[in-house]
């Protein structure tokens, strides 16, 4: 907390900063609707902090000393594996040859809408972060990966990267990054890192047996920064307010605030930007009270764990906080499941979907999901033979671990989390199939399903 | 310096060789699929454990030495 001020947050005096420890801070004057423009903005924010013109040294140290002015403010990666954004950049900037960034806006999260969000509404904040990352690695490519199917933030990214270029003076200063948009398609595992790398570069968007990580060798086989949509906007504020600043907000372990996206029975849900460490009851208050009594809450989505709503009047939102519970934010997911909803009925469904949603590449993930989804659809009905838990149980030990990617440990976590917090229920299940909350309409989010053709009606 | 044994699960595709030939280190799961012991291997081991990695028909199965090298 007492480190000395960087020639980073020197170059930042003088600019209007937001007062401290006050929230919103990324969501700071976001529109109603429609993006935030270019100039209101740069009136909001300042202009980019001019490293190069800062005090003393070349282009290099200023790079450095914006890496160490965010490893002092304890940035952690907000795309779900919370790794420390400083460590990633230096990697990449230590890495031969010119490197690259993307910017991960791809939010495969059926339940996550904080990236889509950003992009939308605060375009400028995100590339802001982008050309900051890209100066720090030494990069000249800044590449903008969206979904296919969140057409508003193509759009909006668009227009945005549109409007920097035909202002050179946004770009920042020294020899400014090109800015260009990329596409992926909707699929679960294509926003996993290794997986961009390789749609980037041509193939299919399925995640690659490492290593290389994409740290060392990733698109056109040169070193690549990859970074959420949320990590890049909070650079940009770093960047100009300071690692005190920072840490003004949030715990030791996890520094300052957090964008989460909350759903379920609460009468406005969407998404919150909170200080890590606040209460779960706080957030709900926020989103103005719960609707119906909550049975439970999934934390980190759908790679995440449940906690019964018990143990949930103490939980507090931050990784340190939800260790105990087995849990972490993730990606920033707060889903609650009404005590309406059957919880076995929900499980098998999510089951289904994480099975459908494996690349198809790895056998034990392809086969082992594919097999607990089956195993839970029949305790769901009341068909499985007895003890199907424990077969739930030895399924997953065999899909843990054994993929070239983190998905078949992440639809793991959340089968076993679900076994353990809802065991009242799916021994129920077990013994007497459907339950009345089964007949209920599902509360889950999924994406809606992709028919191939449209249907006979449609087509008239 | 120490050898272990890992699977490239994208290219296995469960044609077993690799249990056949080091069945000490390898068994299969139900699918077909290797479960590996990747605790370091005994200089003993070595050598067949080479003979199964240069057996996988897809080149899955790899042999890592401590210092990041495959071969």
């Amino acid at each position: 907390m007492n480190s000395s001020p960087s020639a980073v947050t020197e170059a930042a005096l003088g600019m209007p900063g937001p007062p401290p420890g006050a929230l919103p801070r990324l969501l700071a004057g976001i529109p109603s609707q429609g993006a935030m423009e270019l100039e209101e903005h740069v009136g909001r924010h300042g202009p980019l902090p001019d490293l190069a013109r800062s005090r003393r040294g070349h282009a290099r140290e200023q790079a450095g000393a914006m890496i160490d002015e965010l490893e002092r403010s304890g940035l952690l990666g907000r795309g779900g594996a919370a790794f420390p954004t400083a460590t990633k950049m230096r990697a990449v900037a230590g890495a031969r040859g010119r490197a690259i960034v993307v910017v991960n806006g791809v939010e495969r999260e059926p339940a996550s809408l904080k990236d889509r969000t950003l992009m939308e509404m605060l375009p400028h904040l995100v590339l802001d972060g982008a050309i900051l990352a890209a100066r720090a690695v030494d990069g000249d490519e800044v590449i903008v990966c969206v979904c296919e199917t969140a057409r508003a933030s193509v759009q909006s990214m668009a227009l945005a990267i549109g409007q920097r270029e035909r202002s050179p003076a946004s770009l920042g200063d020294g020899r400014p990054p090109r800015l260009r948009l990329a596409t992926v398609p909707a699929h679960f595992v294509a926003g996993e890192e290794s997986a961009l790398v390789r749609h980037l570069d041509g193939g299919p968007a399925k995640p690659t047996f490492t290593p290389p990580r994409p740290f060392e060798r990733g698109v056109s086989r040169r070193p690549t920064l990859i970074n959420n949509t949320e990590t890049l906007a909070h650079v940009a504020l770093i960047a100009r307010h300071g690692a005190p600043w920072f840490r003004q907000l949030g715990t030791a372990g996890q520094p300052g605030s957090a964008l989460l996206t909350l759903s379920g029975p609460v009468a406005n849900p969407g998404v919150y930007e909170i200080e890590h460490g606040a209460s779960l009851t706080s957030l709900i208050a926020a989103a103005g009270g719960a609707r119906a009594r909550v049975r439970a809450a999934l934390i980190g989505g759908y790679a995440g764990s449940w906690i019964g709503a018990e143990r949930l009047q103490g939980v507090a939102l931050s990784n340190e906080h939800l260790a105990p519970h087995g849990a972490s934010l993730g990606a920033g997911v707060v889903l609650l499941l009404s005590e309406e909803a059957c919880p076995v009925a929900e499980t098998a469904r999510v089951s289904r979907w994480l099975a459908e949603e494996s690349a198809a590449q790895c056998g034990p993930c392809v086969h082992g999901l594919h097999s607990l989804a089956a195993t839970i659809d029949d305790i769901a009905q009341g068909a499985a033979p007895r003890r199907a838990t424990l077969r739930v149980e030895r399924l997953a030990s065999l899909v843990s671990g054994r993929g070239a990617c983190g998905h078949p440990d992440g639809a793991v976590n959340f089968i076993l989390s679900a076994l353990e917090c809802f065991e009242a229920e799916f021994a129920e299940h077990a013994r007497h199939g459907r339950c009345e909350a089964c007949m209920r309409p599902a509360e889950l989010p999924l994406p809606p399903r992709v028919h191939a053709a449209p249907s006979r009606k449609a087509a008239r | 310096m120490s050898h272990r044994l890992r699977v490239n699960p994208i290219a296995c595709e469960a044609h077993g060789m690799c249990a056949e030939l080091l069945p000490e280190r390898i068994t299969l799961d139900e699918w077909g699929y290797p479960l590996i012991n990747g605790e370091p291997l005994q200089p003993g081991e070595l050598e067949n454990a080479i003979r199964a990695a240069q057996a996988c028909p897809t080149f899955a199965l790899l042999l890592e030495s401590d210092g990041g090298g495959r071969r």
